[in-house]
């Protein structure tokens, strides 16, 4: 049976000598990774970090150098982690075109099965969530999107899909995604953006920074 | 100038890897053996970071449409210049015109071409290394085939006389006095250091973890090595959330068969990590090839750290005895 890792306490681990791994304790939330984001920025300024990448309530830190004694690194994380409050920075608002439906969103018929929805009803109410960005990670530009509506959700394919374009909007279980390039996904894909999530030669060269507010706007919806 | 002859779509161009990128979902790339394009680097004086063609796939031949110093590293390719062999871990000089050829590894499984002042591509997010799910940096960000011409960068000092001169390959330099003693042949050994969820194993599959000779198979690549070998169990299943990964990490899907992230893996995760194979070792899982078996051993995070000094200092000597090589070069005074 699949149990959540509701961490009583903080969690701190080692990555060979490469990186250190902070989890926060706790259920899955905003408020909780609005305090992960701070503690990665306040923590990137360290002497010897080379970069502080917040994930799902997580935080992993790389290294210029590894720590000479972790257990040292280890104790400041926590005491950081002790003092950080909820992130405030108000994120942008940005809009997103999608086309859903087709071979642009080739699971949201699928999708609308399974929640037992019209299509159209899970376009709306994937368009109406209010869809926080809690981390980019994975591959080049991909968004974790949190705030889907429940009656949308449904659980990663049991088979992944071979390719998924840039641009893909999925859904799997209760995180929203956008990615930012091409590759195989396990995720639903119901549309795809029409701009682009992620440009080289673009500063910074994700589209979406955490903290940002996705509306999805429905461009063209196939049935 | 470097022009790719014969290939198969598995060469690329390559440096140490990009940073800081993690947080835009962008991974480190770069090569897979580290130490070899160190190596290479020194050998000829260029700076550490400067871009390679990592080869991975035999045979491969390279023409210099100008002439350029160079140097073969990694694994050993029964490599000719001009048809005339030459050994592994070797800096030369090359004509204008002259042919490169690997052969299939007698040892080994990537090969480092390096030349003096680097393959000098665009550097995209600070680094020339491709980024394939990106499709950018390297060569227009991705495999190299034939045709393809490479800019070598401008350089200063890289006289290197004919025959040339060489390195000591690391697998002498830094042999494995700490494997098992019962290793069978064609086996390959890294240290590993536990990792978040090591504990999370039974007692029977933890000790499992260090005695299975796990076997590469063919489903690996710079993304990761899917390793084959009797499952390992859980004691207990947790679903993990998406937490940032590092080349070298081992983990644990369902089917509890290992998979250690490489150069190309995601920056992100969800799977249970049982290990991480040390900074220090990444260069032999570079080296290990598809089909032979890996035998985890276990490191305290000191002598993890140390073996990564080792490896600096190692380098750094070698610049230092190779540049004495080159001055000595150029004044005519070769030896």
């Amino acid at each position: 049976m699949l149990v959540d890792n509701h961490l009583t306490r903080p969690n701190v681990s080692m990555l060979g000598t490469s990186a250190m791994l902070f989890e926060a304790p706790g259920a899955f939330s905003l408020a909780t990774q609005r305090r992960i984001w701070t503690l990665a920025r306040m923590v990137s300024a360290w002497p010897g970090v080379q970069e502080a990448a917040p994930c799902m309530t997580n935080v992993m830190l790389t290294f210029v150098t590894p720590p000479e004694e972790p257990e040292r690194l280890e104790d400041a994380l926590l005491a950081a982690w002790e003092a950080a409050e909820p992130d405030q920075t108000e994120g942008r608002v940005v809009d997103v075109p999608v086309i859903y439906g087709g071979e642009y969103g080739p699971d949201l018929l699928d999708l609308a099965a399974h929640a037992e929805l019209p299509p159209e009803e899970v376009v709306r109410l994937h368009a109406e969530s209010r869809l926080i960005v809690f981390a980019i990670g994975s591959h080049p530009g991909n968004a974790y999107l949190g705030g889907l509506d429940p009656r949308i959700a449904m659980p990663r394919r049991k088979i992944p899909r071979l390719r998924l374009e840039a641009g893909s909007t999925s859904i799997g279980g209760l995180q929203a995604g956008l990615g930012g390039t091409p590759g195989p996904s396990g995720w639903n894909c119901i549309g795809r953006a029409s701009i682009p999530v992620f440009d080289a030669q673009r500063d910074p060269p994700a589209l979406l920074a955490p903290g940002d507010t996705v509306r999805f706007h429905a461009e063209r919806v196939i049935l | 100038m470097i022009e790719i002859l014969d290939t198969a779509p598995l060469s690329s161009v390559q440096d140490l890897g990009r940073a800081p990128y993690l947080r835009y979902g962008v991974s480190c790339s770069g090569v897979m053996d580290q130490l070899a394009l160190r190596t290479g680097n020194a050998l000829l004086g260029n700076a550490e970071n400067l871009a390679c063609i990592e080869i991975q796939a035999f045979p491969c031949r390279i023409r210099f449409r100008t002439a350029r110093a160079f140097a073969l590293t990694g694994a050993d390719c029964a490599a000719t210049l001009d048809g005339l062999p030459l050994p592994p871990w070797w800096a030369a000089p090359a004509r204008e015109g002259a042919e490169l050829t690997l052969s299939a590894p007698r040892r080994g499984s990537r090969a480092y071409l390096t030349v003096a002042g680097g393959i000098d591509v665009p550097s995209v997010l600070g680094s020339r290394s491709t980024q394939f799910r990106g499709s950018f940096g390297g060569h227009e960000g991705r495999w190299l085939q034939s045709g393809d011409l490479l800019p070598a960068g401008a350089t200063a000092d890289a006289t290197v006389m004919a025959p040339g001169f060489g390195a000591e390959p690391p697998e002498t330099a830094f042999p494995a006095d700490w494997a098992h003693f019962d290793l069978q042949p064609n086996t390959t050994s890294v240290r590993v250091l536990p990792a978040g969820e090591y504990g999370l194993f039974t007692e029977e599959s933890q000790r499992r973890f260090w005695d299975t000779a796990w076997k590469i198979t063919g489903q690996s690549n710079r993304a990761g090595f899917r390793l084959a070998g009797q499952p390992l169990e859980f004691a207990q299943r947790i679903e993990m959330r998406s937490h940032g990964i590092v080349p070298g990490v081992v983990q644990v899907p369902p089917s509890g068969e290992p998979i250690i992230q490489l150069s190309d893996a995601h920056t992100a995760g969800g799977y249970p990590k049982i290990g991480t194979v040390i900074e220090a070792d990444l260069w032999r899982l570079a080296q290990a090839p598809l089909g032979s078996r890996l035998r985890f051993v276990p490191v305290t995070y000191r002598a993890a750290l140390d073996a990564l000094r080792q490896g600096d200092a190692w380098i750094a000597a070698l610049r230092r005895l190779a540049e004495q090589y080159r001055s000595l070069c150029s004044s005519g005074r070769a030896p």
